[in-house]
C-alpha cells in the first residue's frame, strides 16, 4: 500500500504537470490494471493520483500560462503575472502551500461528515437514492452555464447507453440492433477510456506539434507556508467552497474555484490586483481546487453515490472487489475506511514533500513534446481497454468513442455528464423500479422527509436558475435595448 | 419583435466552428434512435410503466432529442465563426489515428505484445514528424517501459503473441507471462 500510495502520489504530480493529460486519463488508464490488486492498494494508487494531480498542475499554470489541468485555469490568472514579474518561486511555494492546506482542510471533513452521512444513510431508501441521483444530474447541467442544452443532451446520451443490452429484470433485449457484441452492453471503463484517454491521444497526434518552454527556478520553496498564515481566512473559506461541491454530486472544482475566486475578490481589500498577480486569488483557487477530492469521497463512502466522474470511475473498483460503499462499509469495514483516510492524509504530505524538493526535475518532463505524449497516451490505452477482457471490439467501441470524444474536445462541450448520466442513470432506472412497487399516488414519492428535501432542493435549483437567466436577459434588455446580437448563456 | 428577440438572446451563445454539424448529426441521431423504440424495446402488457422494459430507454431518448433539438436551435442562431469544413476535416483526420490504434490491436495478438509495442511506437512517432534518431529510440524505449511496466510488473491480461508458439519452451513461457 506504501508503493501504490507513493507511486500515485508521484505519478499523480508528473502527470497533472503535463499540459494534456490530467488525472482523468491517468485514472482511465490505470482502472483495469488496479483490477487485480488488493482494493485498498488499487484505491490508493488512485486516490494518489487523483489527489496530487492539481498539486502538479499549477506548475505550468504558474510558469508558462499554460494550466496542467483543467481545474488549474483560475490558477493561471494571477500565477503567471506573478512569475513576469520575476516571482515565480513565491508564486509556486504559494500554490503549493494553499493545495495543502485545501487537501488537508477536506480530508479532516470527509473523516468527520462521512459518518455522519453514513449514520443518516439507512434512512434513505430507494425513492431518496433515486432524487439524490437526479439532483446529481439536475446539478451537474445546470453546472455547465452557456451550454445547458449541450450538458443535457450528453447527460440523456449517458443514460440511454446504460440501458443497451439486457434489461436486469425481464431479460429483455434493449437497442442491441441484434447485434451480439451489444448484448452485454457498452462498458463504461471502455467508454471512460475512449472520451478521456483516446480523444486525448487523437487530439495531440492531429494538432501540431508543442511543448512548454521552462526555465529552472532558483531558490527554496518554503516561503510560502509562512506567508500563507498571513490569508488564513482566505485559504479556508476557499477551501469550505471546494468541500461544499465536492460533496454535491455534479459540481466538482469548477464550480469550487469560481465561487471562492469571487469570495476572495470581494472581500478582499485590494480586490484590483486580482487578475495581476495577487497572492489572494492564487490561494482561492488551489485551495478550492484541491479541497474537492477528498470531499467528493463523502457521497462515495457514505451513499454509494458518485460527486464527479473520476470518483464515479473509482466506484468500478469497489464493485469489482464486492465492497459495496454506503452505510455498511462503516458498519462491517471500517479498517478499509480508515485506510483511506489515512492514505489521503499521508498522499497530502508526500506530494508536498516531493514538490519543494524536486520542481525543477518535474520542469524537465513537461517539456515532451505534444504529439510525442499522444503516441505514449494511445499506447496507454490500448493496456487500459484490451487488459478488461481481450476484446478487439472493446477496443473499436473505445476508438469510436474517442473520436466522439475529440469532437466534443474540439467543440468544447462537456464530456463529464456522459459518465454521469451511465452512472446516475443506472442507479436511478433500479431504485426508480423499486421505489414504485410501494408508491400508489405521485405525492407517495415524497411523503418521507429527506425524500421531500431533496425534492425541493430540485425545484429550488431549477427555479434560481431560470431567476438567474430572467435577470440576466432584463439586465442585457436594459443595457444594450437596440441590440440584437447579445450572447446571454441559458 | 420583443418577444422573438427576446427569444434569440435565449439563445445566443458562442460556438465554435462545426458546432452547426455536430448538433445536426446528434439530433438527426436521437430522432431516429427514438423512431426505433417500438422496434429495438420490449414493451409487455401488464404491470406499471415505470417497470417496462422500454420505460427507461424512452426518457432518456426524449431527453436527448429535446435538448438536442434546443442546442441545434441556439448553434442556427448564435453568430458563426468562419472555418467550418476545416473543423469536420480536423475530426477525419482523427479517424486515421483511431485506424492506427486498431491495427495496433489487430497485431499483438498475432506478434505478442513487446515485439508489436516496439515496432508501434517508433512507428506512430515517425508518422507524428518526429524524424532524429533520438526520437525514434526514445518511442521504443517508452514502448518498452510500458510493456515491463503493466505486463510484467502489473501483470494485466494481455495475452501472448501467436508467433510466441514457434519459441523454444523456456523462452516461450517466459514471453507469454512477462512480455
Amino acid at each position: 500500500m506504501a508503493l501504490a500510495l507513493l507511486v500515485g502520489s508521484v505519478g499523480g504530480v508528473i502527470i497533472g504537470a503535463i499540459p494534456g493529460v490530467g488525472a482523468a486519463v491517468a485514472i482511465a488508464i490505470l482502472l483495469p490494471a488496479t483490477f487485480s490488486l488488493d482494493p485498498i492498494v488499487g484505491l490508493t494508487a488512485l486516490l494518489g493520483i487523483y489527489g496530487s494531480s492539481m498539486y502538479g498542475g499549477a506548475i505550468p499554470a504558474v510558469l508558462v500560462n499554460t494550466p496542467g489541468t483543467a481545474v488549474n485555469a483560475l490558477t493561471t490568472y494571477d500565477g503567471y503575472p506573478m512569475t513576469q514579474r520575476g516571482e515565480g518561486r513565491r508564486a509556486l511555494s504559494l500554490a503549493y502551500s494553499a493545495s495543502f492546506f485545501g487537501g488537508l482542510f477536506s480530508v479532516i471533513c470527509l473523516i468527520i461528515l462521512s459518518p455522519l452521512l453514513a449514520a443518516i444513510a439507512p434512512h434513505f431508501g430507494s425513492r431518496e437514492i433515486f432524487l439524490a441521483a437526479l439532483l446529481g444530474l439536475v446539478l451537474v447541467v445546470l453546472a455547465h452555464r452557456g451550454q445547458i442544452f449541450a450538458a443535457g443532451m450528453l447527460a440523456c446520451f449517458g443514460i440511454f447507453l446504460n440501458t443497451i443490452g439486457l434489461e436486469p429484470v425481464r431479460y429483455t433485449q434493449r437497442y442491441t440492433f441484434d447485434q451480439t457484441w451489444l448484448a452485454s452492453g457498452v462498458d463504461l471503463i471502455v467508454v471512460v477510456l475512449g472520451l478521456f484517454a483516446l480523444s486525448q491521444a487523437f487530439l495531440l497526434l492531429v494538432d501540431r506539434d508543442d511543448h512548454p518552454e521552462t526555465a529552472p527556478l532558483s531558490g527554496e520553496l518554503f516561503s510560502g507556508l509562512k506567508e500563507l498564515f498571513g490569508f488564513k481566512r482566505v485559504a479556508s473559506v476557499s477551501s469550505s467552497f471546494g468541500v461544499m461541491m465536492g460533496m454535491i454530486p455534479g459540481v466538482g472544482e469548477f464550480t469550487a474555484q469560481f465561487l471562492s475566486y469571487t469570495y476572495a475578490q470581494k472581500t478582499s481589500k485590494k480586490p484590483d490586483d486580482f487578475g495581476k498577480g495577487s497572492s489572494e486569488g492564487l490561494i482561492a483557487s488551489e485551495a478550492a481546487n484541491n479541497a474537492v477530492p477528498g470531499a467528493a469521497m463523502i457521497p462515495l463512502l457514505a451513499l454509494g453515490i458518485p460527486g464527479e466522474a473520476l470518483t464515479a470511475m473509482m466506484l468500478s473498483v469497489f464493485y469489482v472487489h464486492n465492497v459495496i460503499p454506503g452505510p455498511q462499509l462503516f458498519q462491517n469495514q471500517m479498517d478499509f475506511v480508515v485506510a483511506i483516510y489515512i492514505a489521503l492524509l499521508i498522499l497530502n504530505v508526500l506530494v508536498l514533500c516531493f514538490l519543494l524538493f524536486s520542481t525543477n526535475t518535474i520542469l524537465k518532463i513537461i517539456r515532451i513534446p505534444t504529439r510525442f505524449l499522444g503516441a505514449i497516451i494511445l499506447t496507454l490505452g490500448f493496456v487500459g481497454v484490451y487488459s478488461l477482457r481481450n476484446s478487439a471490439t472493446d477496443c473499436a467501441i473505445a476508438a469510436g468513442f474517442g473520436v466522439f470524444g475529440l469532437i466534443l474536445k474540439r467543440l468544447n462541450l462537456p464530456i463529464v455528464p456522459i459518465i454521469l448520466g451511465m452512472v446516475l442513470g443506472g442507479i436511478m432506472e433500479v431504485k426508480l423500479r423499486t421505489a414504485m412497487a410501494r408508491v400508489k399516488t405521485p405525492l407517495d414519492f415524497i411523503d418521507r422527509p429527506i425524500a421531500a428535501i431533496l425534492f425541493g432542493l430540485i425545484l429550488l435549483v431549477i427555479a434560481l436558475h431560470i431567476r438567474t437567466l430572467m435577470i440576466e436577459l432584463r439586465k442585457r434588455n436594459r443595457d444594450e435595448p437596440g441590440d440584437d446580437t447579445g450572447s446571454t448563456h441559458v | 419583435m420583443t418577444y422573438i428577440k427576446t427569444l434569440q438572446q435565449l439563445f445566443h451563445r458562442y460556438r465554435r466552428p462545426g458546432d452547426l454539424v455536430f448538433a445536426l448529426l446528434f439530433l438527426f441521431v436521437s430522432i431516429f434512435l427514438l423512431s426505433q423504440l417500438g422496434e429495438q424495446v420490449e414493451w409487455p402488457g401488464g404491470g406499471k410503466l415505470v417497470a417496462q422494459p422500454g420505460f427507461w430507454p424512452a426518457i432518456s431518448l426524449v431527453g436527448m432529442t429535446f435538448f438536442a433539438a434546443l442546442h441545434y436551435i441556439g448553434s442556427a442562431l448564435s453568430p458563426r465563426i468562419p472555418g467550418r469544413w476545416q473543423e469536420v476535416g480536423f475530426w477525419l483526420r482523427g479517424l486515421e489515428f483511431a485506424g492506427w490504434f486498431m491495427v495496433y490491436v489487430w497485431v499483438v495478438p498475432r506478434l505478442g505484445y513487446l515485439p508489436t509495442t516496439l515496432l508501434f511506437m517508433p512507428l506512430l512517432a515517425l508518422r507524428a514528424g518526429y524524424r532524429k534518431p533520438a526520437h525514434l529510440l526514445g518511442a521504443a524505449a517508452v514502448g518498452f517501459g510500458v510493456v515491463v511496466i503493466f505486463k510484467a510488473l502489473l501483470s494485466v491480461k494481455i495475452p501472448g503473441g501467436a508467433v510466441y508458439e514457434h519459441l523454444p519452451d523456456g523462452l516461450r513461457n517466459f514471453m507469454s507471462l512477462y512480455l
